[in-house]
Protein backbone atom coordinates (compact mmCIF):
# COMPACT_ATOMS: atom_id res chain seq x y z
CA UNK A 1 0.00 0.00 0.00
CA UNK A 2 1.19 3.61 -1.10
CA UNK A 3 -0.45 6.86 -0.14
CA UNK A 4 -0.81 8.90 -3.00
CA UNK A 5 -1.11 13.44 -2.41
CA UNK A 6 -1.87 16.04 -4.65
CA UNK A 7 -1.30 19.56 -3.85
CA UNK A 8 -2.39 22.95 -5.89
CA UNK A 9 -4.34 22.67 -8.97
CA UNK A 10 -3.62 19.13 -9.27
CA UNK A 11 -6.16 18.45 -7.03
CA UNK A 12 -8.71 20.32 -8.97
CA UNK A 13 -7.78 18.23 -11.61
CA UNK A 14 -8.02 14.96 -10.38
CA UNK A 15 -10.93 15.85 -8.25
CA UNK A 16 -9.22 14.01 -4.74
CA UNK A 17 -6.71 15.09 -2.79
CA UNK A 18 -4.84 11.90 -1.02
CA UNK A 19 -5.74 8.30 -1.94
CA UNK A 20 -4.28 4.92 -0.91
CA UNK A 21 -3.23 2.74 -3.41
CA UNK A 22 -2.97 -1.20 -2.86
CA UNK A 23 -1.22 -3.23 -4.55
CA UNK A 24 1.50 -0.25 -5.03
CA UNK A 25 2.88 0.30 -8.02
CA UNK A 26 6.61 -0.93 -8.06
CA UNK A 27 8.19 2.87 -9.28
CA UNK A 28 7.22 5.92 -9.21
CA UNK A 29 7.13 5.71 -13.62
CA UNK A 30 4.79 2.96 -13.15
CA UNK A 31 2.34 4.93 -10.46
CA UNK A 32 2.54 7.90 -12.83
CA UNK A 33 0.96 5.40 -15.62
CA UNK A 34 -1.95 3.71 -13.45
CA UNK A 35 -2.81 7.36 -12.64
CA UNK A 36 -2.55 8.50 -16.44
CA UNK A 37 -4.29 5.70 -17.55
CA UNK A 38 -7.43 6.07 -15.25
CA UNK A 39 -7.77 10.18 -15.72
CA UNK A 40 -5.63 11.52 -18.42
CA UNK A 41 -6.60 14.80 -17.48
CA UNK A 42 -4.69 13.99 -14.48
CA UNK A 43 -1.69 12.49 -16.63
CA UNK A 44 -1.41 15.38 -18.68
CA UNK A 45 -1.29 17.68 -15.69
CA UNK A 46 1.46 15.66 -14.03
CA UNK A 47 3.43 15.83 -17.61
CA UNK A 48 2.94 19.48 -17.02
CA UNK A 49 5.96 22.12 -16.71
CA UNK A 50 7.52 22.59 -13.09
CA UNK A 51 5.15 19.69 -11.83
CA UNK A 52 7.37 17.80 -8.93
CA UNK A 53 7.24 14.67 -7.24
CA UNK A 54 8.44 14.00 -3.52
CA UNK A 55 8.47 10.66 -2.13
CA UNK A 56 8.64 10.36 2.11
CA UNK A 57 9.10 14.28 1.70
CA UNK A 58 12.32 14.30 -0.54
CA UNK A 59 12.14 15.87 -3.75
CA UNK A 60 12.90 13.18 -6.66
CA UNK A 61 14.28 13.55 -10.01
CA UNK A 62 13.60 10.86 -12.20
CA UNK A 63 12.04 7.36 -11.48
CA UNK A 64 12.12 5.62 -7.92
CA UNK A 65 11.55 2.66 -6.75
CA UNK A 66 8.42 2.37 -4.24
CA UNK A 67 8.72 0.96 -1.22
CA UNK A 68 5.55 -0.84 0.86
CA UNK A 69 4.66 2.42 2.96
CA UNK A 70 5.64 5.36 0.76
CA UNK A 71 3.98 8.31 0.71
CA UNK A 72 3.98 9.70 -2.68
CA UNK A 73 3.10 13.44 -3.55
CA UNK A 74 2.89 15.20 -6.48
CA UNK A 75 3.80 19.16 -6.41
CA UNK A 76 1.90 21.72 -8.58
CA UNK A 77 4.20 25.28 -9.34
CA UNK A 78 4.32 26.63 -6.27
CA UNK A 79 2.82 30.37 -5.52
CA UNK A 80 5.12 31.18 -2.73
CA UNK A 81 3.76 32.50 0.51
CA UNK B 1 12.12 28.74 14.99
CA UNK B 2 9.29 27.94 11.93
CA UNK B 3 5.46 27.47 12.28
CA UNK B 4 3.03 27.19 10.15
CA UNK B 5 -0.44 27.74 12.24
CA UNK B 6 -4.16 28.04 11.02
CA UNK B 7 -5.12 30.22 13.89
CA UNK B 8 -4.16 34.07 12.97
CA UNK B 9 -1.79 35.48 14.82
CA UNK B 10 -0.49 39.13 16.69
CA UNK B 11 2.48 40.54 15.01
CA UNK B 12 3.04 42.96 17.59
CA UNK B 13 2.56 40.02 20.31
CA UNK B 14 5.14 37.80 18.60
CA UNK B 15 7.83 40.95 17.69
CA UNK B 16 7.55 41.89 21.60
CA UNK B 17 8.46 37.93 22.97
CA UNK B 18 10.87 37.68 20.70
CA UNK B 19 12.65 40.87 21.79
CA UNK B 20 12.78 39.27 25.01
CA UNK B 21 15.50 38.75 26.98
CA UNK B 22 18.42 39.44 24.37
CA UNK B 23 21.15 41.06 25.67
CA UNK B 24 24.01 40.70 22.61
CA UNK B 25 21.52 41.46 20.32
CA UNK B 26 21.63 45.33 18.74
CA UNK B 27 19.21 44.97 16.00
CA UNK B 28 16.21 43.06 15.63
CA UNK B 29 14.18 43.68 11.65
CA UNK B 30 10.69 42.17 11.71
CA UNK B 31 8.35 42.32 8.43
CA UNK B 32 4.33 41.49 8.61
CA UNK B 33 2.70 40.41 5.33
CA UNK B 34 -1.09 41.04 5.26
CA UNK B 35 -3.40 39.34 2.81
CA UNK B 36 -4.16 42.00 0.42
CA UNK B 37 -8.28 42.42 -0.98
CA UNK B 38 -6.65 43.21 -4.76
CA UNK B 39 -9.62 46.30 -5.08
CA UNK B 40 -12.43 43.83 -4.01
CA UNK B 41 -10.97 41.03 -6.26
CA UNK B 42 -10.21 38.90 -3.53
CA UNK B 43 -12.56 38.21 -0.52
CA UNK B 44 -10.51 35.17 0.83
CA UNK B 45 -6.96 33.44 0.26
CA UNK B 46 -6.40 29.93 0.92
CA UNK B 47 -2.86 28.93 1.59
CA UNK B 48 -2.32 24.90 1.62
CA UNK B 49 1.25 23.62 2.90
CA UNK B 50 2.14 20.28 2.70
CA UNK B 51 3.00 19.65 6.21
CA UNK B 52 6.49 18.21 7.17
CA UNK B 53 7.94 18.95 3.70
CA UNK B 54 7.11 22.55 3.86
CA UNK B 55 8.13 23.51 7.31
CA UNK B 56 11.06 21.41 6.82
CA UNK B 57 11.83 23.66 3.55
CA UNK B 58 11.93 26.71 5.39
CA UNK B 59 14.24 25.68 8.77
CA UNK B 60 16.47 24.47 5.94
CA UNK B 61 16.32 28.24 4.38
CA UNK B 62 15.84 29.43 8.17
CA UNK B 63 19.20 27.53 9.25
CA UNK B 64 20.86 28.45 6.09
CA UNK B 65 20.39 32.36 6.90
CA UNK B 66 21.11 32.03 10.50
CA UNK B 67 24.81 31.56 8.77
CA UNK B 68 24.86 33.65 6.06
CA UNK B 69 23.52 36.48 8.20
CA UNK B 70 25.66 35.67 11.44
CA UNK B 71 22.34 35.83 12.87
CA UNK B 72 21.35 35.33 16.78
CA UNK B 73 17.99 34.03 15.80
CA UNK B 74 15.17 33.63 13.53
CA UNK B 75 11.38 33.74 13.53
CA UNK B 76 9.07 32.83 10.94
CA UNK B 77 5.50 32.61 11.22
CA UNK B 78 3.01 31.61 8.22
CA UNK B 79 -0.60 31.49 7.77
CA UNK B 80 -2.36 28.13 6.06
CA UNK B 81 -5.86 27.76 5.29
CA UNK B 82 -8.33 30.44 5.07
CA UNK B 83 -7.15 33.81 5.65
CA UNK B 84 -9.53 36.83 4.72
CA UNK B 85 -8.29 40.33 3.40
CA UNK B 86 -6.48 42.59 5.68
CA UNK B 87 -4.93 39.35 8.11
CA UNK B 88 -1.37 38.73 8.47
CA UNK B 89 0.18 35.84 6.64
CA UNK B 90 3.67 35.84 7.54
CA UNK B 91 5.78 37.22 10.30
CA UNK B 92 9.29 36.97 10.08
CA UNK B 93 11.85 38.45 12.17
CA UNK B 94 15.72 38.48 12.45
CA UNK B 95 18.01 39.10 15.51
CA UNK B 96 21.29 40.13 14.80
CA UNK B 97 24.56 41.96 16.33
CA UNK B 98 24.09 44.93 14.07
CA UNK B 99 21.34 46.12 11.92
CA UNK B 100 22.61 45.37 8.86
CA UNK B 101 22.51 41.87 9.08
CA UNK B 102 18.88 41.70 10.62
CA UNK B 103 17.40 43.88 7.56
CA UNK B 104 19.27 41.68 4.90
CA UNK B 105 18.42 38.35 6.43
CA UNK B 106 14.25 39.56 6.64
CA UNK B 107 14.77 40.75 3.03
CA UNK B 108 16.16 37.92 1.87
CA UNK B 109 13.69 35.20 4.22
CA UNK B 110 11.09 37.23 2.42
CA UNK B 111 11.85 37.21 -1.06
CA UNK B 112 12.02 32.93 -0.46
CA UNK B 113 8.76 32.75 1.21
CA UNK B 114 7.23 34.93 -1.23
CA UNK B 115 8.59 32.87 -4.83
CA UNK B 116 10.22 29.83 -3.55
CA UNK B 117 8.69 28.30 -0.24
CA UNK B 118 6.27 25.46 -1.00
CA UNK B 119 2.78 26.86 -0.87
CA UNK B 120 -0.07 26.58 -3.15
CA UNK B 121 -2.04 29.87 -2.81
CA UNK B 122 -5.43 30.01 -4.52
CA UNK B 123 -7.71 33.51 -4.73
CA UNK B 124 -11.14 33.29 -4.15
CA UNK B 125 -13.52 36.19 -5.40
CA UNK B 126 -16.58 37.48 -6.70
CA UNK B 127 -15.75 36.48 -10.57
CA UNK B 128 -14.58 33.01 -9.19
CA UNK B 129 -11.46 31.22 -8.07
CA UNK B 130 -7.96 31.22 -9.19
CA UNK B 131 -4.31 30.07 -8.52
CA UNK B 132 -1.70 32.25 -7.87
CA UNK B 133 2.39 31.93 -9.50
CA UNK B 134 4.93 33.71 -8.12
CA UNK B 135 5.18 37.15 -10.30
CA UNK B 136 8.09 38.58 -12.45
CA UNK B 137 8.98 40.40 -10.07
CA UNK B 138 8.80 37.94 -7.21
CA UNK B 139 11.34 35.70 -9.38
CA UNK B 140 13.23 38.27 -9.87
CA UNK B 141 14.11 39.25 -6.21
CA UNK B 142 14.18 36.20 -4.99
CA UNK B 143 17.51 36.03 -7.75
CA UNK B 144 19.21 38.62 -5.99
CA UNK B 145 20.37 36.05 -3.16
CA UNK B 146 21.45 33.86 -5.36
Amino acid sequence: MIRVLLFGRLRDVAGWRERALDPAPASLFALKNLLAAEDPALGEALAGPGVQAAVDKALVRGDRALAAGAEVAFLSPMSGG
Amino acid sequence: MVRLQTEPFDPGALLSAFCEGREETGAVVSFTGLARAGLGAVTRLELEAYPGFTDAEIERIAEAARTRFSLHDVLIVHRIGEIAPGEPIVFVAAAAAHRREAFEAADHLMDYLKSRAPFWKKEHGPDGERWIEPTERDLADAKRWD
